[in-house]
């Protein structure tokens, strides 16, 4: 079995008769964090949202090509969509606690799948919150509101809800951006922490955040994929120009 | 410096309003309390009504309201959670439901009397339920399930997209997302939205005096065999409520304490319509706390 545990090929993305996504070929590696940056409107979290299914959610929108999850195409007639996203997670750009207390919050997916042994969720509790770096800030209100938390905390709490149902893969589409730089850099810390058990795909347009915790980065153009390599090379030495150019601020 | 001295006038007349507004909304609870309260005692909560006697109590008449409340609220509630959980959660814009939209808003701005009358053509007459506390159920939730249907699709619409997908990402289905995480954070909404049509359900006259009926035969509350004519359950038996008991009061009252009654049943009304309020707001917040840590 290969190690690439999501492959995307060929894929293209309409929504009506607008082409967002033209063609990218893209594949990932398990464990290890990708970025995806690009000047806004080129398509990143259009991409990272096909890799969930969530833009099953949109109306009119039409997609081709294939993408596997270990092998198996996420978009097959079959395909469980429900089961997909409890494998690849999402976090998103504005924290979205549920209005319930943190405890239920994070297990809230497992408690939905029937789970009740009490000691075992107080573990997976622990377990998560403690990978999503934000135990000891919480521990002893867990049962208080997750929206008395800051907009940080609530971030981790939400990286946590997805670590208890135990994905493969963690997509994330600017988790940063709408916090303070404090914030920020607990959460990447919280991301390079993760990065040796999970598959994380971020998006961000922050590149100073994709080159400090990226182990490879992807740059995105008009719905196109223009270049993917290590981070240090697009960083470095961008084979291709108009990432240089993106790189250094010319544009975008 | 002209700019400020507009904005000070504007809010000053703000403030005024709304000190105004206020300023007559304890002004008519006063007068209706004040000149209610002192006519009640527990003979005139429980007495059954006289017709041309001092006397009278509103025994009877109470327990129609909310009888006649319980049922109107156990028919329409469930409908109008379902059509605003279908019309706002699944249901795409199309003729089908733009059309179910229009429908709800021609029902909402019906005049009460109309609905009435309908219900009178229609359940007491055509359907033979007589005038009856079902005719009165029916005609309630007609009067009541357009605006709670949209009180409750308001409260799904303030729970945000990002709640939603943050369910359907967790690996939650469509209708797990909706019954576990939507209903439970609209819940405090969803209920100050019952409160108030409560409210107003209770309240109403025009659309029961035609249905539920005019009169308040005694009942004997020591039988509670709905299928006996005297039993407070009977839903058969005519039933008229408080609301419509005032009215009544107020346009053929032979009784000679007809004032006094009239203004003791005003504030009953009132006192119960501010007991709703407050017990549901503190139900709905133990609700809350129950839906949400189960
Ligand atoms: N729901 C939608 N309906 C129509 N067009 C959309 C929708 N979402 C995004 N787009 C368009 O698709 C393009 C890519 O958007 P997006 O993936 O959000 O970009 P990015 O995340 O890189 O900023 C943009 O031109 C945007 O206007
Ligand atoms: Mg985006």
């Amino acid at each position: 079995m290969s190690k690439e545990i999501l492959t995307t090929q060929d894929l293209h993305l309409y929504y009506g008769e607008k082409e967002a996504l033209k063609g990218i070929n893209l594949n990932f590696d398990a464990k290890g964090i990708t970025a995806l940056i690009g000047p806004s409107g080129c398509g990143k979290s259009t991409y990272l949202r096909t890799l969930n299914r969530m833009n099953d959610l949109i109306p009119n929108v039409t997609i081709t090509g294939t993408i596997t999850f270990k092998g198996e195409n996420l978009y097959a007639p079959n395909a469980d969509t429900v089961e997909i996203r409890k494998e690849i997670g999402m976090v998103f750009q504005q924290p979205n606690p549920f209005p319930f207390s943190i405890y239920d919050n994070v297990i809230y997916g497992l408690r939905i799948a029937g789970e009740k042994d009490k000691e075992k969720l107080d573990a997976v509790v622990e377990k998560s919150l403690r990978q999503a770096a934000v135990w000891d800030e919480v521990k002893d209100h867990l049962h208080e509101s997750a929206l008395a938390l800051s907009g940080g905390q609530q971030q981790r709490v939400c990286i946590a809800r997805v670590l208890a149902v135990s994905p493969e893969i963690i997509l994330l589409d600017e988790p940063t951006s709408a916090l303070d730089p404090v914030s920020s850099s607990q959460i990447e810390a919280t991301l390079l922490n993760l990065r040796h058990d999970y598959t994380i795909i971020i998006v961000t347009h922050n590149l100073q955040q994709a080159s400090r915790i990226a182990d490879r980065t992807a740059f995105f153009m008009n719905g196109e994929l223009v270049e993917v390599d290590q981070t240090k090379n697009i960083f470095m030495n961008p084979a291709k120009k108009q990432t240089e150019d993106y790189i250094s601020g010319r544009f975008g | 410096m002209n700019s400020k001295r507009q904005n000070k006038i504007a809010i000053g007349a703000l403030y005024g309003i709304a000190g105004l507004v206020v300023l007559i909304l304890l002004a008519l609870l006063g007068y209706i309390l004040a000149s209610g309260v002192p006519q009640l005692s527990w003979h005139f909560l429980t007495a059954p009504a006289k017709a041309f006697l001092k006397g009278g109590g509103v025994g009877v008449q109470l327990f129609n309201s909310f009888y006649l409340l319980i049922l109107a609220m156990a028919i329409s509630f469930p409908i109008a959670l379902g059509a605003a959980i279908y019309l706002y959660e699944y249901a795409r814009d199309n003729w089908v439901t733009t059309t179910i939209r229009t429908a709800i808003e021609i029902l909402s701005s019906l005049p009460s009397v109309v609905v009435g009358l309908f219900g009178f053509l229609f359940f007491v007459v055509k359907l033979r339920l007589g005038f009856s506390i079902l005719s009165g159920a029916f005609a309630l939730t007609f009067f009541n399930l357009p605006l709670l249907t949209r009180s409750i699709e308001d409260s799904l619409r303030t729970i945000n997209l990002e709640q939603r997908e943050g369910g359907l990402a967790l690996g939650l289905s469509r209708w797990e997302t909706v019954t576990r995480v939507i209903l439970p954070a609209a819940v405090p909404s969803i209920l100050t939205g019952v409160i108030l049509s409560a409210g107003r359900v209770f309240g109403e006259a025009a659309a029961l005096i035609y249905t539920a009926g005019q009169s308040a035969p005694a009942l004997n509350f020591a039988d509670w065999n709905p299928f006996n004519i005297s039993s407070p359950l009977n839903p058969m038996r005519p039933a008229e409520t408080l609301a419509v008991h005032i009215w009544k009061i107020n346009s053929e009252g032979i009784m000679p304490d007809a004032k006094a009654i009239s203004s003791g049943s005003s504030a009953v009304l009132i006192i119960a319509i501010l007991l709703f309020n407050f017990t549901a707001r503190y139900v709905g917040k133990r609700l809350y706390k129950r839906l949400t840590s189960a």
